[in-house]
């Protein structure tokens, strides 16, 4: 295969834009596992409800699937406050969190995805949208707008989040939580209310996400937990706790599986990128911008 | 008080007639015992679409059958477990109903994943095992008792793609290259090994062979990756989700080749028919039945008619002309083997099928000496004239020309695919 400039242009818009979405499902897992210590192994079935729930409206409205997940995260966030408190009293207090909290959100992946089957059956499900199916063209590069919507709108949501957390006094709390709870609590703070908006908003992203991905590719109910794997390799890579970290893990793992699949074949794109994964933890354990 | 007094021989007629009618009893409720038919069936994970569609076939069949009065007098009864569209589980699932739940006879699920793990299990309890739409799984066993409903005729892994290939060549002027790819798993490497083999006899120069993982998210890379090649042909052979990545990412990347599909599993369905829509014109890949051939199939009416009032409550295929009937029919061939060997003996019923034609929804049905089908009929179409995402177009003749095999063929190839979307 000849190697020209116009594939290599594409494979890194490619790339990016898988990157920014695969930004979009790892930045919950950030914040809950990279900062609250909360190993969230359900995050892809909220990310599968959220699928559905922009599914619904925009079978029945006609509603663009991502505006309508934009407009209902605050739901997706007083869901997470819920499911956090129930964690906290069953296990966090109890100092039970690690297996057994473990346990909980697996029951938790399993019981949505039981719902949806229940609700919306075992076929597979796609929302129609205005840029589903446009491709705009800048010379010979592509860019589809199935990726591209989905990457603008990630774009601002994680960096959003990041200015959130460093230019608040709740995101420094959140920072804060992350490092110190006990500290955190001297200077009068519950760390327990933290954690639990910050858990919160992690939920929150899930929903946005899910949107995300109906507008990319078909959904079934089980699907999420193809992608377990996926958004905690990328909150592992960037950088446990580390929003920047984690789009720049989300774009290195877009970009090897864009490159791996352009140029050598897509079925090394998983080696690679885990391979990748392996070499950063070898060579900096925290990942790339962990501390 | 004077006894009664009883003689030797009235007491032993009486003894030997509570035995006849115990036995006799005994023997009834034997044979109202339900006959227990056992299954492992995707009703969760990737295929679950299929595999949901597939039981309410074979419900229906169950339905029909003991409305009947059953087979052999006894009422049918079915004892299945989800195997997760995930091949790991089958083993345990076969293991528990030939062991524990004691089922007189066991069917597959759906699909060649989910075959193939079950069939160390078939061969070593020595079972007729009749299977749902597996893809030449037999080739590595050579089990003489496996049987196989998908008409992929006798060499499967050619026969699924005989008929892309018989178009391809039929062009003018005729191919040179052909690209291949598909999914990481247990089909589309089948359904690749035919390719390839075709390819070979046709003299194709293959220009491009990989496969890629399940969960890729964006195909457009591979699509690029394929154009850089310039195959004048493009063989793909993949699962639902892959299916709809690859249409859409052809269609993005504005792919220009002169055939394009083939082995995509998941346009046969309507939600990716409705869901796809115009993407679809041009798009050769294969069927089992389309509306335009009602003729040739005079009783699948009867069934679809049922089907589709049952899919529309379960929330599966709404159409059901790809695998129910053939699923129902797999039940279909069962039954008639036992009524006519009157008899749950899995070597007289595994000589019978060898043996016998078989009557059922979807025609007529010989099978060769590796349990497939006698001779292929895997129906080759194109996509055309597709207009919005409505289903009902769909139903109505018209939308896919059959471009093989020649008894069925309702047109001509329309190529290159890229001028299909003007």
């Amino acid at each position: 295969m000849e190697v020209s400039w116009a594939l290599l242009a594409n494979a890194v818009i490619a790339g990016l834009l898988l990157g920014g979405f695969y930004a979009a499902m790892s930045v919950g897992i950030s914040i809950s596992f990279g900062m609250l210590d909360v190993v969230n192994i359900a995050h892809p079935a909220f990310i599968i409800l959220g699928s559905y729930i922009a599914y619904i409206v925009n079978d029945r409205f006609g509603f663009d699937p991502i505006a309508v997940t934009i407009v209902l995260s605050p739901l997706f966030f007083l869901l997470g406050m819920a499911l956090y408190r129930i964690y906290y009293v069953c296990f966090e207090r109890r100092g039970q969190e690690s297996l057994r909290g473990l346990a909980f959100f697996f029951g938790i992946l399993f019981i949505t995805e039981v719902v949806l089957i229940l609700i919306f059956g075992v076929d597979y499900r796609m929302v129609s949208s205005r840029y589903g199916d446009v491709t705009w063209r800048l010379g010979p590069v592509d860019f589809p707008m199935r990726l591209v919507v989905p990457f603008l709108v990630s774009m601002t949501m994680v960096i959003g989040i990041q200015l959130f957390l460093t230019h608040t006094f709740f995101g420094r709390a959140v920072l804060a939580v992350a490092q110190d709870q006990l500290a955190l609590r001297l200077m009068g703070v519950n760390p327990v209310r933290v954690k639990e908006l910050a858990f919160a908003l992690s939920i929150a992203t899930a929903g946005v996400a899910g949107a995300f991905l109906i507008v990319i590719q078909p959904v079934q109910p089980a699907i999420g937990r193809e992608f377990i794997g996926l958004v905690f390799a990328v909150c592992v890579l960037g950088g446990m706790g580390s929003i920047w970290g984690t789009l720049l893990g989300a774009f290195v793992l877009g970009l090897a599986e864009s490159f791996t699949s352009t140029f050598f074949g897509p079925s090394w794109a998983p080696a690679v990128s885990f391979g990748l994964l392996l070499a950063t933890l070898a060579f900096r354990p925290s990942g790339l911008l962990g501390r | 008080m004077p006894g009664k007094s009883r003689s030797f021989p009235s007491i032993l007629g009486r003894v030997l007639g509570a035995l006849f009618v115990g036995l006799a009893l005994t023997g009834t409720a034997l044979a109202q015992q339900p006959l227990k038919i056992g299954f492992g069936m995707s009703l969760t994970g990737p295929l679950a679409g299929n595999g949901k569609a597939a039981l309410i076939a074979m419900e229906i069949w169950r339905d029909d059958v003991n409305a009947k009065g059953g087979i052999l007098g006894r009422k049918v009864e079915f004892v299945y477990y989800d195997d997760q569209t995930s091949p790991a589980t089958v083993p345990g699932i076969y293991t528990k109903l030939l062991d524990v739940d004691k089922v007189d006879l066991v069917v597959s699920g759906y699909g060649t994943n989910v075959i193939a793990p079950a069939m160390p299990i078939m061969m070593q309890r020595n079972l007729v095992f009749m299977s749902l739409f597996g893809l030449n799984v037999n080739s590595k066993f050579k089990y003489d008792r496996y049987f196989q409903i998908m008409p992929a005729g006798p060499n499967p892994a050619v026969g699924w793609s005989q008929g892309f290939f018989d178009a391809a060549m039929g062009m003018n002027p005729k191919p040179k290259t052909v690209a291949l790819v598909g999914a990481d798993a247990e089909y589309p490497a089948m359904a690749l090994e035919g390719a390839r083999e075709h390819a070979k006899k046709t003299g194709l120069k293959i220009v491009y062979d990989k496969t890629y993982p399940p969960n890729t998210v964006d195909y457009s890379p591979i699509v690029r990756a394929i154009q850089a090649t310039n195959p004048e042909v493009v063989f793909v052979a993949s699962y639902p989700p892959d299916s709809a990545g690859m249409v859409r990412a052809a269609n993005e990347v504005g792919l220009r080749t002169r055939m394009f599909g083939g082995g995509l599993v998941g346009p046969q369905f309507a939600a990716l028919k409705t869901q796809l829509g115009p993407l679809l014109n041009g798009v050769v890949n294969y069927e089992f039945y389309v509306p335009d051939l009602g003729s040739k199939f005079p009783f699948l009416d009867q069934f679809l008619a049922k089907y589709q009032a049952r899919a529309v409550v379960e929330k599966v295929d709404p159409l059901g002309f790809y695998l129910p009937p053939y699923a129902y029919a797999m039940m279909q061939v069962l039954d008639q083997a036992i009524t006519a060997t009157k008899s749950l003996d899995q070597a007289k019923l595994a000589e019978h099928i060898h043996k016998a034609e078989f009557d059922t929804y979807v025609g007529k049905v010989r099978f060769a000496g590796n349990g497939e089908w006698a001779a292929p009929r895997v129906m080759m179409t194109q996509y055309h004239g597709i207009t919005g995402n409505d289903v009902e177009q769909f139903k109505k003749p018209g939308r896919l020309t059959v471009l093989s095999p020649r008894e069925y063929k309702t047109g001509e190839l329309k190529a290159p695919y890229h001028e299909n979307k003007k």
